[in-house]
């Protein structure tokens, strides 16, 4: 299997702090516990991706990362995971604010039933981000503009999101996220629902996107671990099994589940 | 031998062809050399219900025509005979009942032959003695009518039952006959099943046109007596009974205090049963728990299945009396509002409404997708900002259409108006005053023992078929919106 890993290369990690951390977290829906101590740093301004096989617990870690697991009933985490220095599990975090900096992608686009403008200026309108109609505008502009949609929306920018193709509306709900300026970008297999095509955009934005964002992606795809991601965490059965620069991960694993896994033993 | 029995034989034979047909194709799947590709096409059950429909269907469908058929020859010769002897057509139709009335006191009596009475007097006499009661103003020669066509009911009666017996048995024995290895009965009970099912549909939308054809005619009948703009336009509701010997005048139909006060009424339950359903509906679909919304939802489900009449007595005997004792604690002795209201109507029917409307947009809201809301949650929007910015605008179009639908229920309602809001028909625009609707008005022009021939009855199914005309208006909107918009977010 051959494995593009140039991209990996390009920017070495920062020393700077990690940028999220996850410490001894473990996840139960209901009586039944999904992940187990996983111990995750997240580096800023790099993509962290999470692979595994399905229901190993890695889009349930993505999820608590920004509390997403709230809205399913009876789930509850334990264990510590801080962004930056705040526990965001702390009660004295307001979870709204939470989830403003650390925005999400899910796997189906899920443009809202609104124009293209109205769904990028939804984050910016609620979290008062923009005063007037052309901090609006701008803030609308810019986002596509990053999101690598402008040039094919901006003539129909009142027309429904939901008449984009699947690859544009996953690039205009990136563009709804980034629009309310988060910090953190979780990804939920962003592309699993894409053509081959739209998969290689998306993929080249996250790669652009790191500039600015602290990117996690979760997918099922070693190949596309391998080209956008930087650091690499394989989950199997609810555990952390390796972690690691992305390049080990692949041409180096030390644990025998992963090699098993990326070569296609398992999984 | 009477209709049923005639049945139970039909179905009988039907039973011992599919018994007959059944067993037949046993044999032959038995016998069947599988190794020469001789595999029977169908089940054995197959080809005996297929024997059953073709000794069952033709006979009685047979039946059916032959009643319908004999029954229009006799009506011909009874109508031909009579208009003979009588000119003028209303005095005819007249006489052609008796004469029914008396074909229906002789079968009864069982009077043939030589037992027929000679007169009219005479067979007048028999039949009130038997509690058959036939209008006196008959003569003789009805008699002899009667008793001819009464002969002809008997003869046609026997043929038509050896012909269906007949029809029952032949298609019996083609179907046993057809039976083979490959004959492909379970398809042809499958095109059998099909018709039986659009029949069944077009029963239910034929009865929808002969109920509209019917009020038709006579709302038809109503506008050649009565102008049309009087009524369409008319303020005045004032329609006079002739026997009340109001002098041949013939009273005012007009139709604008009725469907004002229809429409007030709806729309001030409307807007007592909207905020309040859409709000449960939102707290029920985003909010509460399963287990709250498990009991809270059939509870107020509940709501729903109180009749009318006791939404009705419940504004007549609490609300109606609370609201005027609670206005003239206000006022400080003379009550202000009256006890039937439109306030109380209104009140009533609202309460009444609110399981429809909580139910239906209930369905609406939950019906958005989860993705939806995880979109927006995942933007750091707070419940109710997702509720307000997300979920409602998606679900508006299904809103507005369960809110035109309890619309037309609120226009067509009519025990809680009667009770509640009283039959005077003024045309007020103080929701304290009592007013009347359309419905209550159909009531009050169709109680008591009346011939449908004047205007003050007929004018019950102009207001009917106004009244249709609105809700089905209604309704065709509602589900123009809720089709439009149904796929917007998929």
């Amino acid at each position: 299997m051959s494995l593009d890993i140039a991209s990996s290369q390009a920017s070495a990690p920062r020393n700077a702090p990690p940028k999220m951390t996850g410490d001894k977290v473990c996840v139960f829906y209901g009586a039944k516990q999904a992940l187990f101590d996983v111990d995750l740093k997240v580096e800023q301004y790099s993509v962290t991706s999470l692979i595994g096989p399905s229901g190993c617990g890695k889009s349930t870690f993505l999820r608590s990362l920004n509390r997403m697991n709230d809205t399913i009933d009876g789930c509850r985490v334990t264990g510590k995971i801080s962004l930056d220095t705040d526990d965001i599990y702390d009660p004295s975090i307001d979870v709204v604010e939470l989830r403003a900096r650390v925005g999400m992608v899910f796997q189906k686009p899920n443009p809202f039933p609104k124009s293209i403008y109205e769904n990028v200026a939804y984050g910016p309108r609620i979290h008062g981000l923009a005063r007037t109609k052309s901090d609006t505008d701008e803030i609308v502009h810019s986002s596509l503009r990053r999101a690598g949609l402008w040039n094919e929306v901006k003539d129909r920018l009142n027309e429904p999101g939901t008449g984009l193709s699947g690859g544009q509306q996953q690039r205009l709900c990136i563009a709804r996220a980034i629009a309310t300026r988060p910090e953190v970008l979780l990804m939920d297999e962003p592309c699993s629902a894409l053509d081959p095509i739209a998969t290689a955009v998306i993929e080249e934005l996250i790669d652009e996107l790191r500039e600015n964002f602290t990117i996690v992606i979760v997918t099922h795809s070693m190949q596309q671990a391998a080209r956008v991601s930087q650091k690499t965490a394989f989950f199997h059965l609810g555990k952390l099994i390796e972690e690691g620069k992305t390049e080990d991960i692949f041409t180096n694993p030390k644990n025998k589940q992963t090699q098993d896994y990326i070569t296609g033993r398992i999984g | 031998m009477s209709t049923g029995w005639l049945i139970a034989i039909v179905i009988g034979i039907g039973a011992v062809a599919y018994l007959m047909a059944a067993q037949k194709a046993r044999g032959l799947a038995a016998a069947a050399d599988r190794s020469k590709g001789e595999v029977p096409h169908s089940l054995p059950a197959y080809h005996g219900w297929f024997a059953f429909i073709l000794a069952t269907l033709p006979a009685i469908a047979l039946f059916l025509v032959w009643s319908f058929a004999t029954g229009f020859i006799v009506e011909g010769k009874i109508t031909a005979e009579v208009s003979s002897r009588i000119a003028d057509p209303a005095q005819a139709s007249l006489a052609v009942g008796i004469v029914h009335d008396a074909v229906r006191a002789l079968e009864a009596l069982g009077l043939t032959g030589d037992k027929v009475p000679p007169t009219f007097l005479a067979l007048r006499e028999a039949a009130s003695a038997a509690q058959f009661s036939i209008s006196e103003a008959g003569a003789d020669y009805m008699v002899t009518l009667a008793a001819e066509v009464s002969n002809d009911h008997a003869m046609y009666r026997i043929i038509g039952q050896i012909l269906v017996v007949l029809a029952s048995a032949g298609g019996a024995y083609f179907a046993y006959r057809q039976v083979r290895l490959r004959l492909r009965a379970r398809n042809k009970v499958e095109r059998v099943v099909l018709s039986t099912l659009v029949v069944a549909s077009t029963v239910a939308v034929l009865t929808t046109i002969g109920i509209v054809l019917s009020m038709l005619g006579e709302t038809i009948r109503f506008f050649s007596e009565v102008n049309p703009l009087g009524f369409f336009f008319g303020t005045v509701w004032d329609p006079r009974f002739a026997a009340a010997g109001s002098g041949g005048s013939e009273g005012q139909f007009g139709l604008i205090p009725l469907l004002a006060g229809t429409l007030y009424i709806a729309a001030v339950s409307m807007l007592f049963a909207v905020p309040i359903g859409l709000m449960s509906a939102i707290y029920m679909g985003e909010y509460a728990s399963p287990k709250v919304r498990s009991i809270v939802k059939p509870l107020l489900e509940l709501l729903a299945g109180i009749p009318t009449i006791v939404y009705g007595i419940f504004a007549l005997i609490t609300m109606g009396p609370f609201l005027r004792d609670l206005s003239a604690a206000l006022a400080g002795g003379t009550p202000f509002i009256q006890a039937q209201s439109v306030l109380t109507a209104g009140l009533v029917m609202g309460v009444m409404l609110i399981p429809l409307v909580s139910s239906l947009s209930d369905d609406v809201i939950t019906a958005v997708p989860r993705a939806m809301r995880d979109g927006s949650l995942a933007l750091g929007a707070t419940r109710s900002e997702t509720i307000r910015r997300v979920i409602l605008p998606a679900a508006l179009p299904g809103i507005v259409g369960a809110l035109l639908l309890t619309g037309s229920r609120a226009i067509g309602e009519t025990m809680i108006v009667v009770l509640a809001a009283g039959v005077a028909a003024k045309l007020t625009i103080n929701p304290l005053e009592a007013m009347t609707t359309i419905t209550v008005k159909i009531v009050s022009q169709l109680t008591g023992d009346l011939e449908f021939n004047s205007p003050q009855t007929l004018v019950a199914f102009a207001l009917g078929l106004t009244l249709f005309v609105v809700t089905l208006g209604m309704n065709i909107y509602a589900l123009y919106i809720v089709r439009k918009y149904r796929e917007q977010y998929e």
